[in-house]
């Protein structure tokens, strides 16, 4: 079977004091991820502690917006089917996403993504993965 | 400090509806409550412990404890979802070894089907105002599908099959048939379950719990007062509490809560898994099962599938005999949060008083276990063992 996603209505992100940069480079079309400069670790979600030494020295970059799958499922009972994800960056940290522009039954883990930026409904684009 | 043998539990009760239109939650709280003080043979009056979780009105335990005019020594509102109350039978047996309280009350109880709530298939608590929130709900993590991640990449990393889950909820329903409350009476063959309607890939319609109004409620008490009373002894024994969530990033769906929370109630107890007459798993999904069961050590990482196949999980015929209520796959699940009942069920075995179709022989050792919110972002694990004394 063929399930091709379509487009669903997206709430918006509302972007804080911590968080800002991220939906600020998701505007700009750059996917961003903060990186600890005293563990050298990328986290995810962002935060202005890193979650995984407590230094408060972390900072932005933009990282490639290339990943693989992780795990996915295609929610079916829903209005507008989606497939919801987890997708592993290349940079090593793994993030909540929707697998867009695919067929839903071809789908697999290990796939390789690339980023996209879908509008959400009055606020930041939100970054989804479409396969390479 | 342990708790074990400080507290016992000594009444229980289960709420018989499964569809509350003609009551609110707080008087199913209340009902609840006064079913489980007289199965324990206690008054209110007794009660000097109150614990409650999210889905009690208002705020709380202080909307709660002045609605059922309790006067308390001790109160607990830790939330952790649907693994809550299963936390709340440890937090109340170190409370009452503490000395801060010797009758503690737990109570659960929610309409979400008189409410009419898309429980398991629309994304819940849609909010920017917490850390996670905008790096989530856009992406629409629904119940489902947040458990169904877990089980895709189960399938992916250690070849677990979708028959093999089904033969989770085909136990639940052999032990449904005979509890006259139970939303789902048919018993289900493993075909019935894989060919059932898709809900979020790999997980189908028979593969998740029911949405049930209802709830329990349960009586923790210090020894000497168990002994004054005309109960069967059921004495805690162990008890762990653990939360998972990202990790920043670093996730891995692989394994739950309870590689921490199974542990350290083993070790209190001082017994280990295969001691275990009965468990009561919560059961929002079959995958929830699987997984608990790897994780709380009753096999091999990757092997439970072979684990729950081929009824091994059904009363009288099977290895394990697990959730003999029917569980949430079948019985009910009150206000989305299934502990609660895994706990009246493990009591009801060592009681004795379980359906005689169901009922373990000579079972003097149980454990029940729970993870509340969601398997596949952030939650809660908890696990209490208890004795028939």
């Amino acid at each position: 079977m063929v399930t091709l996603a379509k487009d669903r209505k997206l709430p918006a992100p509302t972007p804080n004091l911590e968080t800002q940069q991220y939906w600020d480079g998701a505007a700009a079309g750059k996917l961003m991820v903060k990186f600890c400069l005293d563990c050298k670790q990328p986290h995810h979600y962002p935060r202005a502690l890193c979650p995984h030494c407590f230094s408060d020295r972390t900072e932005w970059r933009a990282v490639s917006g290339k990943g693989k799958i992780y795990s996915y499922s295609v929610m079916r009972r829903a209005p507008v089917p989606y497939a919801i994800a987890y997708v592993t960056l290349d940079e090593g940290v793994t993030m909540m996403t929707n697998i867009v522009a695919c067929d839903f039954d071809a789908l697999r883990i290990g796939q390789p993504v690339t980023v996209v930026f879908q509008p959400s409904d009055g606020g930041p684009p939100v970054p989804m993965f479409k396969p390479v | 400090m342990s708790i074990k043998g400080k507290a016992y539990i000594a009444g229980i009760y289960e709420h018989p509806t499964r569809k509350a239109d003609d009551k609110t939650l707080a008087q199913l709280h209340a009902e609840v409550a006064k079913g489980a003080l007289e199965d324990a043979g206690l008054t209110k009056a007794d009660v000097d412990g109150y614990f409650c979780a999210g889905d009690a009105p208002g705020r709380g335990v202080l909307s709660m404890a002045d609605y059922l005019g309790l006067k308390l020594s001790h109160y607990d509102g830790t939330d952790s979802g649907g693994s809550s109350y299963i936390v709340h039978v440890g937090h109340a047996a170190e409370a009452i070894a503490a000395g801060k309280c010797k009758v503690a009350l737990i109570t659960l109880a929610g309409r979400p089907r008189a409410e009419g709530m898309a429980t398991g298939t629309a994304p819940r608590n849609v909010t920017g105002d917490t850390p996670e929130g905008s790096f989530e709900f856009p992406y629409g993590p629904a119940t489902a599908n947040m458990y169904a991640m877990c089980a895709m990449r189960h399938m992916y990393e250690f070849g677990t099959t979708s028959e093999q889950l089904a033969w989770i909820k085909v136990a639940a329903s052999h032990h449904a048939q005979w509890n006259e409350h139970a939303m789902l009476r048919d018993v289900v063959t493993v075909e019935e379950v894989v060919n059932s309607p898709m809900i979020a890939d790999p997980l189908h319609r028979l593969d998740c719990c029911v949405i049930s109004d209802g709830g329990g409620a349960i009586i923790v008490v210090a020894r000497e007062i168990a002994k004054s009373l005309k109960r069967p002894l059921v004495k805690l024994v162990g008890a762990g509490e653990a939360p998972k969530g990202q990790m920043g990033g670093k996730i891995d769906l692989t394994y739950s809560g309870a590689v921490w929370s199974g542990p350290a109630a083993f070790a209190e107890a001082g017994v280990k898994p295969s001691d275990m007459k009965y468990v009561s798993i919560y059961d929002s999904f079959t995958i929830t099962v699987l997984m608990q069961l790897e994780d709380l050590g009753f096999c091999e990482k990757g092997k439970g599938g072979r684990l729950v196949a081929d009824g091994n999980l059904i009363s009288g015929t099977g290895k394990l005999p697990f959730n003999t209520d029917g569980g949430g796959l079948c019985n009910n699940h009150p206000a989305n949060r299934g502990g609660l009942t895994k706990v009246l069920e493990a009591v009801r075995q060592l009681r004795g008083e379980a359906h005689p179709k169901v009922q373990v022989k000579h079972c003097d050792l149980a454990l029940a276990h729970g993870t509340g919110g969601l398997l596949g972002s952030r939650h809660g694990s908890a696990t209490v063992i208890m004795e028939r004394e």
